[in-house]
């Protein structure tokens, strides 16, 4: 039976905490009275993962007919699936993409369903490479549909390939590829990572364009998403479902298939990684220091290259399939059962090891503007109930926040890192100054269309998704990052965890209550 | 009287050269064909001719060219030995009135008449008698032998030359005058281009100046500035840049500015205008890149010999024009602009240091370091120097 989450109270005797550091660790000796929030064990993964998949699409949830019924010859089909952002980090194969799609495919084939088209649903992200495709999807279905010009990448820029279809009575545009919209059936397969992912966001936002995405993605709806884990609580996930009710009266049928993991995310080469430190064995210690010492030694480049080859074992602990909201509330329920981890009260001081991998570096660098997003928008808002750290308390976090950009994933991160986060860090500010021109810049589109760089407007969002944070938090400080990058980004850096204390006590005086949040694996705080 | 004298040198001048490339611009003073001597005071040149007593000098980057033994022998011929550089000079009149030399040595200072054509129409800049005339031959104060220059206690001045300074200015704005006239010149070549894109490379005295004259007299739409300190991409922004960032940053800021696309470090479109003011191979070519096709460039810095790919030049038609000094205006006098503009903008902040003048080692050091020592303008206080004795 795995345990579930625990929070530690630390004393004299508690061991160093370990703290994600990039590419790299570091143990932390906390004050003592400080709280350790571990992640709960990983679920046990289903028996049978291919047995459930038929089972889900068999028996679906809510107001919807078993697949099979839906699937008739002469129809279209499109199968739309979640891109590289998910899992993290890429998992073993086969990944739980190419085990649903093979399933549904020979679904369609069974009933003569000819006309089948996959889209990478990538909203505004980067498009995935073959290698990432194949890693998604097996190499079965890639070399069945790639080479035919059937397996696309949702291109949210292409003006013949998106359709208006209306907009939502709170006046959102509803825009959405194009095949998608005219097909008689769309099968979105996902991936839910986290409680935030799936649901009417899958097609609603995955497959549609910039026009309709900033009706969500913006800093009013980000500051009023308390938090993205809760969607009831969530103006991101409202306005999302209204559009996704939209497109279901407008006659749009989408079958939903939602996956979720169990929190087993290092291979066992890292298996201190998901330990709690007292119960670390000497084998634990040994591979720890071996790691380490070896990561000290390893430049930067290389060492990201090592991480970046890390598959994560997780596997599927739930499959469910069939119409939209119904499949979304029983997956919700499932991420929680995995990732929901008690806590009594909020905290003056929310600590945080920030780890190499986010949504939007896979195979690529954690950028300055992805820390502040993986440490505001996406640490800080694991929670359901109210945050972590009180309002005006202090975020600590720790990353060497390198000066460092990946030209051809994130070019207008750079440009926004220098033209814009030079000359303010207010979201408001940013959003009404600088957005559009962005988000209409044509080589930024030139580059997203032909090449693998994200939106334009992208680390735009990735500053939204901060907001939240930024109006709550008095103060963020980050341990061992370069000193440059982490005042270009409005924090504060710090040498050691100690001297982030230490700047800390302006704001929250000498004897702060402390909370260190032991994640990845991730976890979300069930703040009572 | 103790003056700064540069001499023909051959090999000091070689001396210097290989000192400020091996330690940067501004190490080979002390072993370059300058030197702090007793010399006289020469009679005036003739009629209309003034000695005026220097108050403040200013260290000019074509100053620092010529003791790091670097700039053109294109000169060679219209500068004679030995004389007192010095050209951005503020001075005393025997009866007290403060004024600035406007230093070039046009037909009127050398007594040719008639006027040349350049001369005839206000366009002293473009004077064709340089080497000729009453006077030896010299570009300006500053690099003739008959005339002394502002590193020294005195200077002579043809009353053509000499500028009252209005109240209004400070002595340490007055010292700007001549470098913001040469920014005023060149910032005015955009008149006409209302709505331009401009990018200016550089934010020494004379980049920022540029930003500044540019944004005062000019209705451009936006201003792009490259800078390489973070005072400076302070001072650019307060000047009136639009965009300001570090070099390395200057052709994305320009892409974006001009929505352009690119291939290989060529911007499709890019600046209307490109005014480089740094005037190195680098710049150059830099400058190339980010003006769009059929676009300008106006030189500001002084270059000197330089080795750049033309073909852009050529393919992309790309008007390249130099900018030299200051002259008459369509809005009037380039001093008087330049005053209204210092004026206006109170750009007497970029004086940095000034030095006495047997300081001269550390003041020529650190004007070349200027930059990376938060500094703008570095002067020659010569008042100082005359208390001190």
């Amino acid at each position: 039976m795995p345990r579930p989450g625990f929070v530690l109270e630390t004393d004299k005797s508690t061991p160093p905490t370990m703290f994600w550091n990039g590419e790299g660790f570091r143990m932390e000796k906390l004050p003592s009275g400080s709280r350790v929030i571990y992640a709960p064990e990983p679920l046990k993964p289903l028996d049978d993962a291919d047995a459930s998949i038929q089972q889900a699409l068999l028996n679906p949830a809510g107001d919807m007919p078993p697949l099979p019924e839906l699937l008739k010859p002469g129809m279209r089909l499109t199968i739309a699936f979640d891109d590289v952002s998910l899992p993290l980090p890429p998992m073993k194969r086969p990944d739980n993409r190419q085990r649903v799609i093979e399933a549904v495919l020979e679904m369609a084939a069974r009933a003569g369903v000819d006309d089948v088209v996959l889209i990478a649903a990538l909203a505004l992200h980067r498009r995935m490479t073959e290698n990432e495709l194949r890693h998604a999807l097996g190499d079965r279905v890639y070399d069945s549909f790639a080479p035919h010009g059937l397996l696309t990448q949702h291109d949210a820029e292409d003006p013949d390939a998106i359709v208006h279809i209306g907009k939502t009575e709170h006046g959102e545009d509803v825009e959405l590829n194009r095949r998608a919209a005219e097909s008689d059936l769309i099968v979105y397969v996902n991936i839910n990572l986290v409680a935030m992912d799936g649901g009417h966001k899958s097609v609603g936002t995955g497959l549609a364009s910039y026009k309709s995405i900033k009706h969500h993605h913006n800093v009013k709806t980000m500051t009023h998403s308390k938090s993205f884990m809760d969607q009831e609580r969530s103006e991101l996930h409202s306005s999302n479902w209204r559009m996704g009710r939209f497109l279901k009266d407008a006659g749009v049928k989408i079958f939903q298939i939602e996956t979720t993991l169990n929190t087993d995310t290092f291979p066992k080469e890292f298996a201190f990684l998901q330990k709690r430190e007292w119960e670390w064995k000497l084998r634990d210690r040994v591979s720890y220091m071996g790691v380490s010492k070896a990561l000290d030694r390893t430049p930067p480049r290389v060492a990201r290259s090592i991480f970046n080859s890390v598959l994560s074992p997780h596997q599927m602990t739930s499959v469910q399939a069939g119409e939209v909201e119904a499949v979304h509330k029983i997956t919700t329920e499932n991420v929680y059962r995995q990732q929901l981890v008690e806590v009594e009260g909020q905290t003056d001081i929310f600590t945080m090891g920030l780890p190499y991998i986010g949504p939007y570096n896979v195979n690529s660098i954690l950028n300055p503007i992805l820390v502040a997003c993986m440490g505001l928008g996406y640490f800080f808002n694991l929670y359901r109930g109210k945050p972590l750290v009180r309002q005006g308390g202090v975020l600590i976090m720790t990353h060497p926040t390198p000066w460092a950009f990946n030209p051809v994933h994130h070019p207008s991160y750079i440009d926004f890192f220098d033209q814009v986060l030079s000359e303010t860090t207010d979201p408001l500010v940013i959003e009404a100054k600088y957005e559009e021109s962005f988000a209409t810049d044509p080589w930024y589109r030139h580059l997203y269309r032909t090449g693998h760089a994200y939106h334009g407007v992208h680390p735009f969002y990735m500053w939204y998704w901060c907001s939240h944070a930024l109006e709550h938090l008095s103060r963020v400080i980050v341990v061992g990052g370069d000193p440059r990058s982490v005042k270009r980004l409005g924090f504060h850096p710090a040498t050691t965890l100690g001297d982030a204390l230490e700047i800390a006590s302006d704001v929250v005086g000498r004897n702060p209550s402390i909370s260190h949040f032991h994640a990845p694996p991730l976890m979300i705080a069930d703040v009572k | 009287m103790k003056a700064l004298v540069f001499e023909r040198k051959v090999a000091r001048y070689a001396a210097s050269r290989l000192a400020s490339t091996i330690k940067g611009s501004g190490s080979g003073a002390k072993l370059s064909p300058i030197s702090f001597q007793e010399i006289g005071t020469p009679d005036l040149p003739g009629e209309g001719w003034h000695e005026l007593d220097v108050v403040l000098s200013g260290i000019c980057g074509s100053d620092l060219a010529t003791i790091d033994g670097r700039s053109s022998r294109y000169y060679e011929d219209i500068v004679s030995f030995p004389f007192v550089p010095g050209h951005e000079i503020v001075a005393k009149t025997k009866e007290g009135s403060r004024v600035v030399i406007e230093p070039v040595l046009h037909c009127a200072t050398r007594s040719i008449q008639p006027l040349c054509s350049p001369c005839s129409e206000g366009n002293t800049q473009l004077c064709q008698n340089l080497a000729f005339g009453d006077l030896e031959p010299g570009l300006q104060t500053g690099y003739c032998s008959t005339t002394l220059g502002g590193w020294g206690p005195k200077v002579l001045a043809h009353e053509s030359q000499i500028h009252e300074v209005p109240d209004n200015l400070s002595d340490e704005e007055a010292v700007l005058v001549e470098p913001m006239a040469c920014s005023v010149h060149a910032a005015l070549k955009a008149l006409g281009e209302d709505g331009a894109k401009v990018a200016v490379i550089g934010a020494g005295t004379l980049g920022l100046g540029v930003i500044a004259a540019l944004s005062q007299f000019c209705p451009v739409s936006t201003i792009i500035a490259a800078a390489k300190y973070p005072h400076q991409q302070r001072m650019a922004k307060q000047l009136g840049a639009e965009v300001v960032v570090g070099p390395s940053s200057f052709r994305d800021a320009i892409r974006r500015a001009s929505s352009s696309m690119m291939h290989g470090p060529w911007l499709t479109a890019g600046a209307d205008i490109t005014f480089d003011c740094v005037g190195s191979s680098s710049s150059i070519s830099e400058a190339l890149q980010v003006t769009k096709p059929g676009g300008r460039i106006v030189m500001v810095g002084m270059p000197g010999p330089t080795k750049v790919d033309l073909a852009p030049f050529w393919h992309r038609e790309i008007k390249m024009e130099g900018s030299y000094a200051y002259g008459t205006e369509s809005l009037g006098n380039t001093f008087k602009l330049a005053m209204e503009m210092i004026a206006a903008k109170g750009l007497g902040a970029l004086v940095s240091a000034k030095y006495p003048l047997h300081r001269y080692e550390e003041a020529i050091r650190h004007a070349a370091q200027a930059g990376g020592r938060d500094g703008v303008k570095v002067v020659f206080e010569i008042t100082t120097e005359k208390s001190r004795r």
